[in-house]
Protein backbone atom coordinates (compact mmCIF):
# COMPACT_ATOMS: atom_id res chain seq x y z
CA UNK A 1 0.00 0.00 0.00
CA UNK A 2 2.88 2.71 0.98
CA UNK A 3 5.22 1.24 -1.29
CA UNK A 4 7.35 3.52 -3.15
CA UNK A 5 9.50 2.23 -6.56
CA UNK A 6 11.89 5.08 -6.77
CA UNK A 7 11.81 4.54 -10.82
CA UNK A 8 7.99 5.38 -10.47
CA UNK A 9 8.80 8.38 -8.23
CA UNK A 10 11.22 9.50 -10.47
CA UNK A 11 7.99 9.62 -13.43
CA UNK A 12 5.70 11.34 -11.48
CA UNK A 13 8.23 14.26 -10.74
CA UNK A 14 9.05 14.48 -14.42
CA UNK A 15 5.41 14.34 -15.37
CA UNK A 16 4.74 17.16 -12.75
CA UNK A 17 7.45 19.33 -15.03
CA UNK A 18 5.60 18.24 -18.17
CA UNK A 19 2.62 20.06 -16.59
CA UNK A 20 4.36 23.66 -15.95
CA UNK A 21 5.82 23.13 -19.19
CA UNK A 22 2.90 22.51 -21.12
CA UNK A 23 0.36 24.84 -19.02
CA UNK A 24 2.95 27.41 -19.08
CA UNK A 25 4.66 27.30 -22.96
CA UNK A 26 4.50 30.35 -24.04
CA UNK A 27 4.98 31.96 -20.20
CA UNK A 28 8.53 30.89 -19.91
CA UNK A 29 10.20 33.99 -22.29
CA UNK A 30 9.91 37.38 -21.38
CA UNK A 31 10.76 38.64 -24.93
CA UNK A 32 8.06 40.21 -26.58
CA UNK A 33 5.59 38.43 -28.93
CA UNK A 34 2.36 38.48 -30.28
CA UNK A 35 0.31 35.67 -32.23
CA UNK A 36 -0.13 36.06 -35.92
CA UNK A 37 -3.78 37.76 -37.08
CA UNK A 38 -4.75 34.01 -38.42
CA UNK A 39 -3.86 32.36 -34.75
CA UNK A 40 -6.01 34.61 -33.14
CA UNK A 41 -9.14 34.58 -35.25
CA UNK A 42 -8.51 30.82 -34.97
CA UNK A 43 -8.16 31.53 -31.43
CA UNK A 44 -11.69 31.57 -31.41
CA UNK A 45 -12.69 28.22 -32.27
CA UNK A 46 -10.13 26.21 -30.52
CA UNK A 47 -11.25 26.11 -26.82
CA UNK A 48 -14.69 24.35 -28.09
CA UNK A 49 -12.70 22.15 -30.76
CA UNK A 50 -10.76 20.53 -27.50
CA UNK A 51 -13.48 20.08 -26.04
CA UNK A 52 -15.78 18.17 -28.67
CA UNK A 53 -12.27 15.82 -29.55
CA UNK A 54 -12.70 14.82 -26.08
CA UNK A 55 -16.21 14.46 -25.58
CA UNK A 56 -17.48 13.07 -28.58
CA UNK A 57 -15.35 10.03 -28.81
CA UNK A 58 -16.10 9.73 -25.29
CA UNK A 59 -20.20 9.70 -25.65
CA UNK A 60 -19.94 7.56 -29.09
CA UNK A 61 -17.27 5.07 -28.99
CA UNK A 62 -15.99 1.91 -27.15
CA UNK A 63 -11.95 2.00 -27.37
CA UNK A 64 -11.85 3.74 -30.13
CA UNK A 65 -15.48 1.75 -32.13
CA UNK A 66 -18.04 3.01 -33.17
CA UNK A 67 -21.22 2.26 -30.58
CA UNK A 68 -23.34 0.07 -32.73
CA UNK A 69 -26.74 -0.33 -30.73
CA UNK A 70 -28.74 2.26 -29.43
CA UNK A 71 -29.02 0.31 -26.01
CA UNK A 72 -26.17 2.52 -24.59
CA UNK A 73 -26.50 4.86 -21.65
CA UNK A 74 -24.44 7.46 -22.41
CA UNK A 75 -26.02 8.29 -25.84
CA UNK A 76 -29.41 9.28 -24.10
CA UNK A 77 -27.13 10.85 -20.86
CA UNK A 78 -25.68 12.84 -23.05
CA UNK A 79 -28.85 14.05 -25.18
CA UNK A 80 -30.74 14.78 -22.03
CA UNK A 81 -27.97 16.99 -20.62
CA UNK A 82 -27.62 18.95 -24.51
CA UNK A 83 -31.57 19.34 -24.10
CA UNK A 84 -31.19 20.02 -20.34
CA UNK A 85 -28.82 22.82 -21.16
CA UNK A 86 -30.69 24.42 -24.35
CA UNK A 87 -33.84 24.23 -21.88
CA UNK A 88 -31.95 25.88 -18.72
CA UNK A 89 -28.71 27.46 -19.90
CA UNK A 90 -27.18 25.67 -16.55
CA UNK A 91 -23.97 23.58 -16.86
CA UNK A 92 -24.87 21.62 -13.15
CA UNK A 93 -28.27 20.77 -14.34
CA UNK A 94 -26.71 19.30 -17.42
CA UNK A 95 -24.83 17.16 -15.10
CA UNK A 96 -27.61 16.30 -12.92
CA UNK A 97 -29.80 15.57 -15.80
CA UNK A 98 -27.03 13.46 -17.76
CA UNK A 99 -26.51 11.19 -14.67
CA UNK A 100 -30.44 10.94 -13.41
CA UNK A 101 -30.69 9.12 -16.64
CA UNK A 102 -27.20 7.79 -17.03
CA UNK A 103 -27.34 5.78 -14.05
CA UNK A 104 -30.55 4.36 -13.91
CA UNK A 105 -29.85 3.02 -17.37
CA UNK A 106 -26.50 1.71 -17.06
CA UNK A 107 -26.81 0.41 -13.26
CA UNK A 108 -30.15 -1.19 -13.74
CA UNK A 109 -30.42 -2.31 -17.15
CA UNK A 110 -26.87 -2.93 -18.07
CA UNK A 111 -26.91 -0.44 -20.94
CA UNK B 1 -1.40 34.34 -8.46
CA UNK B 2 -4.13 32.19 -7.47
CA UNK B 3 -3.54 32.02 -3.38
CA UNK B 4 -2.52 35.92 -3.25
CA UNK B 5 -5.11 37.40 -0.67
CA UNK B 6 -5.68 40.65 -2.86
CA UNK B 7 -7.73 38.97 -5.51
CA UNK B 8 -10.24 38.31 -2.62
CA UNK B 9 -11.06 41.94 -2.73
CA UNK B 10 -12.40 41.51 -6.38
CA UNK B 11 -15.85 40.89 -6.77
CA UNK B 12 -14.36 39.27 -9.81
CA UNK B 13 -12.78 36.43 -7.95
CA UNK B 14 -16.01 35.18 -6.38
CA UNK B 15 -17.83 35.18 -9.81
CA UNK B 16 -14.99 32.91 -10.89
CA UNK B 17 -16.03 30.64 -7.40
CA UNK B 18 -19.62 30.79 -8.75
CA UNK B 19 -18.93 29.70 -12.17
CA UNK B 20 -16.73 27.09 -11.58
CA UNK B 21 -19.21 26.12 -9.01
CA UNK B 22 -21.32 25.10 -11.45
CA UNK B 23 -19.04 22.25 -12.77
CA UNK B 24 -17.51 21.39 -9.34
CA UNK B 25 -19.45 18.17 -9.00
CA UNK B 26 -18.72 17.31 -12.88
CA UNK B 27 -14.98 17.96 -11.54
CA UNK B 28 -15.29 16.16 -8.27
CA UNK B 29 -17.03 13.06 -9.97
CA UNK B 30 -14.40 12.63 -12.29
CA UNK B 31 -11.20 13.42 -9.73
CA UNK B 32 -12.83 10.58 -7.69
CA UNK B 33 -12.82 7.87 -10.53
CA UNK B 34 -9.21 9.06 -11.85
CA UNK B 35 -8.41 8.07 -7.96
CA UNK B 36 -10.20 4.96 -7.99
CA UNK B 37 -8.81 4.08 -11.18
CA UNK B 38 -4.57 4.73 -10.70
CA UNK B 39 -4.69 1.99 -7.58
CA UNK B 40 -6.53 -0.11 -9.76
CA UNK B 41 -4.48 0.06 -12.16
CA UNK B 42 -1.42 -0.67 -10.00
CA UNK B 43 -0.31 2.46 -8.23
CA UNK B 44 0.55 1.96 -4.92
CA UNK B 45 -1.71 4.58 -2.48
CA UNK B 46 1.33 6.01 -1.98
CA UNK B 47 2.30 6.44 -5.74
CA UNK B 48 -1.41 7.42 -6.82
CA UNK B 49 -1.06 10.61 -3.90
CA UNK B 50 2.04 11.55 -5.32
CA UNK B 51 1.18 11.37 -8.47
CA UNK B 52 -2.67 13.33 -7.95
CA UNK B 53 -0.42 15.91 -5.89
CA UNK B 54 2.37 16.15 -8.41
CA UNK B 55 1.48 15.76 -11.60
CA UNK B 56 -2.30 17.45 -11.80
CA UNK B 57 -3.12 16.76 -15.12
CA UNK B 58 -5.85 13.96 -15.01
CA UNK B 59 -5.83 12.83 -18.96
CA UNK B 60 -2.14 12.63 -18.80
CA UNK B 61 -1.79 10.60 -15.23
CA UNK B 62 -4.77 8.14 -16.68
CA UNK B 63 -2.71 8.11 -20.16
CA UNK B 64 0.26 6.94 -17.99
CA UNK B 65 -0.78 4.78 -15.19
CA UNK B 66 -0.96 1.45 -17.58
CA UNK B 67 2.35 2.53 -19.54
CA UNK B 68 4.04 2.29 -15.93
CA UNK B 69 2.56 -0.77 -15.08
CA UNK B 70 3.77 -1.85 -17.84
CA UNK B 71 7.30 -0.73 -17.74
CA UNK B 72 7.26 1.03 -20.46
CA UNK B 73 10.23 3.51 -20.73
CA UNK B 74 10.65 6.78 -19.07
CA UNK B 75 11.07 9.21 -22.52
CA UNK B 76 8.06 7.25 -23.66
CA UNK B 77 5.74 8.19 -20.45
CA UNK B 78 7.15 11.47 -20.81
CA UNK B 79 6.45 12.32 -24.80
CA UNK B 80 2.52 10.36 -23.95
CA UNK B 81 1.94 13.38 -21.34
CA UNK B 82 3.25 15.43 -23.05
CA UNK B 83 1.32 15.02 -26.15
CA UNK B 84 -1.82 14.69 -24.13
CA UNK B 85 -1.06 17.67 -22.60
CA UNK B 86 -0.88 19.82 -26.15
CA UNK B 87 -3.68 21.71 -25.57
CA UNK B 88 -2.14 23.40 -22.72
CA UNK B 89 0.16 24.58 -25.19
CA UNK B 90 -2.34 26.21 -27.12
CA UNK B 91 -4.20 27.83 -24.07
CA UNK B 92 -1.05 28.99 -22.80
CA UNK B 93 -0.42 31.20 -26.41
CA UNK B 94 -3.98 32.41 -25.64
CA UNK B 95 -3.49 33.45 -21.97
CA UNK B 96 -0.15 34.89 -22.90
CA UNK B 97 -1.11 38.75 -23.16
CA UNK B 98 -3.38 38.20 -19.78
CA UNK B 99 -0.27 37.34 -17.85
CA UNK B 100 2.93 38.97 -19.01
CA UNK B 101 2.57 41.62 -16.35
CA UNK B 102 3.65 39.50 -13.87
CA UNK B 103 7.02 37.50 -12.93
CA UNK B 104 7.96 34.55 -14.78
CA UNK B 105 7.27 32.46 -11.52
CA UNK B 106 4.06 33.38 -11.38
CA UNK B 107 2.97 33.22 -14.72
CA UNK B 108 4.43 29.21 -14.56
CA UNK B 109 2.64 29.05 -11.08
CA UNK B 110 -0.64 30.45 -12.66
CA UNK B 111 0.03 28.06 -16.26
CA UNK B 112 0.13 25.23 -13.24
CA UNK B 113 -3.04 25.18 -11.79
CA UNK B 114 -5.25 26.71 -14.90
CA UNK B 115 -7.08 23.16 -16.37
CA UNK B 116 -9.17 22.72 -19.02
CA UNK B 117 -12.64 24.33 -17.67
CA UNK B 118 -11.08 27.22 -15.50
CA UNK B 119 -9.11 27.88 -19.10
CA UNK B 120 -12.62 27.85 -20.85
CA UNK B 121 -14.13 29.75 -18.51
CA UNK B 122 -11.80 32.58 -18.31
CA UNK B 123 -11.69 32.60 -22.19
CA UNK B 124 -15.15 33.25 -22.67
CA UNK B 125 -15.69 35.83 -20.10
CA UNK B 126 -12.51 38.07 -21.31
CA UNK B 127 -12.28 38.00 -24.78
CA UNK B 128 -9.37 40.88 -24.81
CA UNK B 129 -6.45 40.95 -22.19
CA UNK B 130 -7.44 44.31 -20.01
CA UNK B 131 -5.55 47.74 -20.70
CA UNK B 132 -5.09 48.81 -17.35
CA UNK B 133 -3.48 47.67 -14.55
CA UNK B 134 -6.85 47.54 -12.63
CA UNK B 135 -8.63 45.71 -15.59
CA UNK B 136 -6.02 43.28 -15.60
CA UNK B 137 -5.43 42.38 -11.74
CA UNK B 138 -9.70 41.71 -12.03
CA UNK B 139 -9.21 39.21 -14.69
CA UNK B 140 -6.32 37.60 -12.53
CA UNK B 141 -8.66 37.50 -9.50
CA UNK B 142 -11.95 36.00 -11.67
CA UNK B 143 -9.51 33.18 -12.87
CA UNK B 144 -8.15 33.03 -9.44
CA UNK B 145 -11.64 32.20 -8.27
CA UNK B 146 -12.27 29.35 -11.02
CA UNK B 147 -8.57 27.76 -10.22
CA UNK B 148 -9.19 27.34 -6.77
CA UNK B 149 -12.46 25.52 -6.86
CA UNK B 150 -11.26 23.17 -9.47
CA UNK B 151 -8.08 22.62 -7.33
CA UNK B 152 -9.75 21.81 -4.15
CA UNK B 153 -12.87 19.85 -6.08
CA UNK B 154 -10.19 17.64 -8.19
CA UNK B 155 -8.07 16.93 -5.59
CA UNK B 156 -10.48 16.48 -2.75
CA UNK B 157 -12.62 14.17 -4.64
CA UNK B 158 -9.13 12.31 -5.61
CA UNK B 159 -7.91 11.59 -2.30
CA UNK B 160 -10.81 10.58 -1.60
CA UNK B 161 -11.03 8.12 -4.93
CA UNK B 162 -7.52 6.76 -3.76
CA UNK B 163 -9.06 5.96 -0.54
CA UNK B 164 -11.61 4.15 -1.80
CA UNK B 165 -10.12 2.54 -4.88
CA UNK B 166 -11.37 -0.74 -3.24
CA UNK B 167 -15.18 -0.26 -2.35
CA UNK B 168 -16.20 1.81 -5.24
CA UNK B 169 -16.84 -0.20 -8.48
CA UNK B 170 -16.03 1.61 -11.85
CA UNK B 171 -18.41 -0.11 -13.11
CA UNK B 172 -21.08 2.05 -11.86
CA UNK B 173 -19.56 4.63 -14.32
CA UNK B 174 -19.52 7.49 -12.22
CA UNK B 175 -16.73 9.26 -14.20
CA UNK B 176 -19.04 10.33 -16.97
CA UNK B 177 -19.95 13.01 -14.95
CA UNK B 178 -17.12 14.71 -16.10
CA UNK B 179 -17.87 14.00 -19.46
CA UNK B 180 -21.29 15.66 -18.92
CA UNK B 181 -19.51 18.88 -16.65
CA UNK B 182 -17.59 18.90 -20.33
CA UNK B 183 -20.34 18.47 -22.14
CA UNK B 184 -22.33 21.44 -20.56
CA UNK B 185 -19.32 23.76 -20.80
CA UNK B 186 -19.37 22.38 -24.73
CA UNK B 187 -23.01 23.79 -25.09
CA UNK B 188 -22.03 27.17 -22.89
CA UNK B 189 -19.78 27.99 -26.26
CA UNK B 190 -21.73 27.08 -28.89
CA UNK B 191 -22.54 30.77 -29.24
CA UNK B 192 -21.76 31.28 -33.10
CA UNK B 193 -22.71 28.64 -36.00
CA UNK B 194 -18.87 28.37 -36.89
CA UNK B 195 -18.40 27.30 -33.45
CA UNK B 196 -20.93 24.66 -33.65
CA UNK B 197 -19.49 23.64 -37.09
CA UNK B 198 -15.92 23.96 -35.23
CA UNK B 199 -17.60 21.30 -31.97
CA UNK B 200 -18.61 19.13 -34.88
CA UNK B 201 -15.70 18.67 -37.15
CA UNK B 202 -13.79 18.55 -34.45
CA UNK B 203 -15.49 15.52 -32.65
CA UNK B 204 -15.89 13.71 -35.93
CA UNK B 205 -12.21 14.04 -36.72
CA UNK B 206 -11.25 12.65 -33.05
CA UNK B 207 -13.20 9.49 -33.85
CA UNK B 208 -11.86 9.12 -37.23
CA UNK B 209 -8.63 9.67 -36.00
CA UNK B 210 -8.60 7.61 -33.09
CA UNK B 211 -6.14 5.21 -34.03
CA UNK B 212 -3.50 7.64 -33.82
CA UNK B 213 -1.32 6.75 -30.47
CA UNK B 214 -0.47 8.66 -27.55
CA UNK B 215 -3.95 11.00 -27.95
CA UNK B 216 -2.60 12.75 -30.66
CA UNK B 217 -6.41 11.86 -32.19
CA UNK B 218 -7.22 15.52 -29.89
CA UNK B 219 -4.47 17.70 -31.52
CA UNK B 220 -5.31 16.23 -35.30
CA UNK B 221 -9.09 16.93 -34.64
CA UNK B 222 -8.38 20.75 -32.99
CA UNK B 223 -6.32 21.35 -36.24
CA UNK B 224 -8.75 20.50 -38.59
CA UNK B 225 -11.69 22.13 -37.09
CA UNK B 226 -10.00 25.91 -36.56
CA UNK B 227 -8.62 25.28 -40.31
CA UNK B 228 -12.00 24.66 -41.94
CA UNK B 229 -13.29 27.34 -39.05
CA UNK B 230 -10.86 30.28 -40.96
CA UNK B 231 -11.27 29.01 -44.36
CA UNK B 232 -15.53 29.37 -43.71
CA UNK B 233 -15.03 32.70 -42.40
CA UNK B 234 -14.34 34.08 -45.63
CA UNK B 235 -17.26 32.25 -47.23
CA UNK B 236 -20.48 34.67 -47.70
CA UNK B 237 -23.02 32.67 -45.60
CA UNK B 238 -20.68 33.06 -42.56
CA UNK B 239 -18.84 36.40 -43.40
CA UNK B 240 -21.33 38.74 -41.14
CA UNK B 241 -21.40 38.43 -37.75
CA UNK B 242 -18.50 36.74 -37.24
CA UNK B 243 -15.81 39.34 -36.36
CA UNK B 244 -17.11 40.26 -33.09
CA UNK B 245 -15.51 39.37 -29.84
CA UNK B 246 -15.67 36.65 -28.00
CA UNK B 247 -12.58 34.11 -27.61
Amino acid sequence: MLELDPWTLLTIVLMGVVTVITRGFFFISSKPWTLPHWAQRGLQYAPIAALAAVVIPEVVTTQGTLVSTWQDARLFAAAAGVAWFVWQRSVLGTIVAGMAVYLPLHIGLGW
Amino acid sequence: MFFLPEHRRHTEFWDGIRDQGSVAMGIAAWGLMTGVAMVQSGLSVLEALLMTLIVYAGSAQLAAVPMIAAGAPLWVILAAAFCVNLRFVVFSAHLRPYLMHLPRWQRLATGYVTGDLSYVFFARRYPHPGRTAAELSQQQAYLAGNCAVNYLAWMSASVTGIALANAIPTAWGLGFAGILALLGVLSSLASSPLRIVSAGVAGAAAVAAWALPLKLNILVAIACAVALCLLLEKTPPFRHGEGRGHA
